[in-house]
């Protein structure tokens, strides 16, 4: 189980929660399996089978896209951050 | 016990000394060492060698590890007369300074034979009791703070991100703050905008802002600019002379603008957002790390990407990462440290808890790739609300 952090701006669709745990072996399996839970999300998240391009996913504080997408794979117990633009500075 | 004048004979020939003729040579080479002015503050204020550094012989031992952290690095010590440069050689051969030399006869020696000085820019009586915190940091020292004090941020947006970076920009004495704002003081803003008053509801921000910057510090000059930055006026404005940009906009357009105006001026940008408990900082260094296109090539949708308006911010929030962009806008204008260029640091008030991302150039970018597509202004409002259609 992996433990996922959830931008202030999508916590609508997870109840609220900060983190929100997940199981899976890749980022693949992880985003599926919270999508599945929270389908609010996948608009939010996935576009064409693929990471939305305006939000980034980090495992362990690296970029997927740098690493194997969807198919980087993530160890058990790690920290996978979902990171949407923000715009907001007033 | 020896004397002064037996000691000083005893140290001479322990150092090694060099006349005017050889360290003229010395000074010319490529290999130049580090020049380091042991005399007084009244002695170094009235003339000095070109490109020395001033360390008074009282802090040398602990002063120099800053200056010269390798212990192989040559140095060039000198003072009026050769005597206390000498001294000063003995105390840094017992650091373990393998290479430090002492120039016979001092600065009075080099004047007189015609060698080239100059007398630095110094701070006035007022200005060094003003800036005194910083004067006593050896990263900043007198040096640094003439560099502020030359230096020139451009800011876009006087409101959250905005005030508390200029409020500390203008105390710390950066010359020239322009603040970029098209917007006027309103009742919601008072809660975190703290450039502004009740009393000035209903002003335009950036004359707000000129006023409070100018009243807390008059080495300041704000140049307002009350005007949305847009791909029309974004030239005009940079053709001011910007050393940083620091990014506190509210709305994907002038993000994206702003970005792609700095890879194509090699401006260094420093970028921060907010959103209820949650905020965001990076510098992006053209040249030197991503740009916000690496980062985000698109933006969301709209309807994924509610502003502070819409969604809240903590008043408190934006005084933390504004005063994080103050920090790293510093730092640029300082040269020292290291910034923030290739990190994105999150920062969650609820959590109380800093964290850090990896963020890499993308050699794809279609602005600071390496081929890159994008080169010229767009129209960003519509790059920003119209979304490519997905089958």
């Amino acid at each position: 189980m992996s433990r996922i952090r959830i931008p202030p701006m999508l916590r609508g669709e997870v109840g609220g929660a900060r983190e929100v745990p997940a199981e899976g072996g890749t980022v693949r399996e992880l985003l599926f399996d919270l999508m599945a839970r929270f389908p609010g999300l996948r608009p939010q998240l996935v576009e064409d089978g693929e990471i939305a391009s305006y939000v980034n996913v980090y495992v362990e504080g690296e970029d997927v896209r740098t690493l194997d997408g969807l198919d980087t794979s993530v160890d058990h117990g790690s920290t996978v951050i979902l990171l949407p633009a923000m715009a907001g500075g007033l | 016990m020896p004397n002064y004048r037996e000691l000083l004979q005893q140290i001479k020939s322990e150092i090694d000394e060099v006349d005017v003729t050889r360290a003229r040579e010395l000074l010319a080479a490529d290999d130049r060492p580090l020049v380091v002015d042991v005399r007084e503050l009244d002695e170094w204020t009235e003339g000095r060698i070109p490109g020395a550094i001033h360390i008074p012989r009282g802090n040398l031992e602990s002063r120099i590890e800053q200056a010269a952290p390798d212990r192989a690095q040559p140095i060039f010590l000198y003072c009026a007369a050769g005597n206390r440069s000498a001294f000063a050689a003995k105390s840094l051969e017992e650091l373990g300074y393998e290479n430090v030399v002492s120039l016979a006869g001092g600065y009075t020696d080099w004047k007189r034979s015609g060698l080239p000085t100059e007398v630095p820019r110094t701070l006035d009586g007022a200005k060094r009791q003003r800036y005194s915190r910083h004067v006593l940091i050896p990263e900043v020292g007198e040096e640094g703070q003439l560099k502020l004090l030359d230096s020139r941020v451009l800011l876009l947006g006087a409101g959250g991100l905005g005030s508390p970076s200029a409020l500390y920009l203008a105390a710390a004495g950066v010359g020239r703050l322009g603040i970029v704002d098209d917007d006027r003081v309103d009742a919601s803003n008072l809660q975190r905008q703290v450039l502004h008053s009740t009393a000035r509801l209903g002003e335009w921000k950036a004359e707000s802002a000129k006023r409070t910057l100018e009243e807390l510090n008059p080495d300041v000059e704000v140049v307002p600019y009350i005007e949305r930055l847009t791909s029309e006026n974004v030239e005009r404005i940079l053709a001011d002379g910007w050393d940083v940009i620091v990014d506190g906009a509210d709305n994907f357009p002038t993000r994206y603008l702003i970005n792609d105006a700095a890879v194509w001026h090699d401006i260094p940008l420093v970028h921060g957002s907010i959103y209820r408990f949650e905020g965001q900082a990076t510098v992006f260094k053209p040249g030197d790390g991503p740009c916000y296109r690496c980062l985000f090539p698109q933006p969301p949708p709209p309807e994924l990407a509610p502003s502070c308006a819409e969604g809240g911010v903590l008043g408190v929030l934006p005084g933390i990462v504004g005063s994080l962009q103050a920090s790293e806008a510093l730092k640029l204008c300082l040269g020292v440290g290291e910034p923030l260029v290739g990190r994105l640091l999150l920062f969650d008030a609820l959590a109380t808890e800093f964290s850090e991302v990896n963020l890499r150039r993308d050699p794809n970018c279609p602005v600071c790739g390496d081929s890159p597509s994008i080169t010229e202004y767009v129209d960003y409002v519509e790059f920003c609300s119209g979304r490519p259609t997905h089958a």
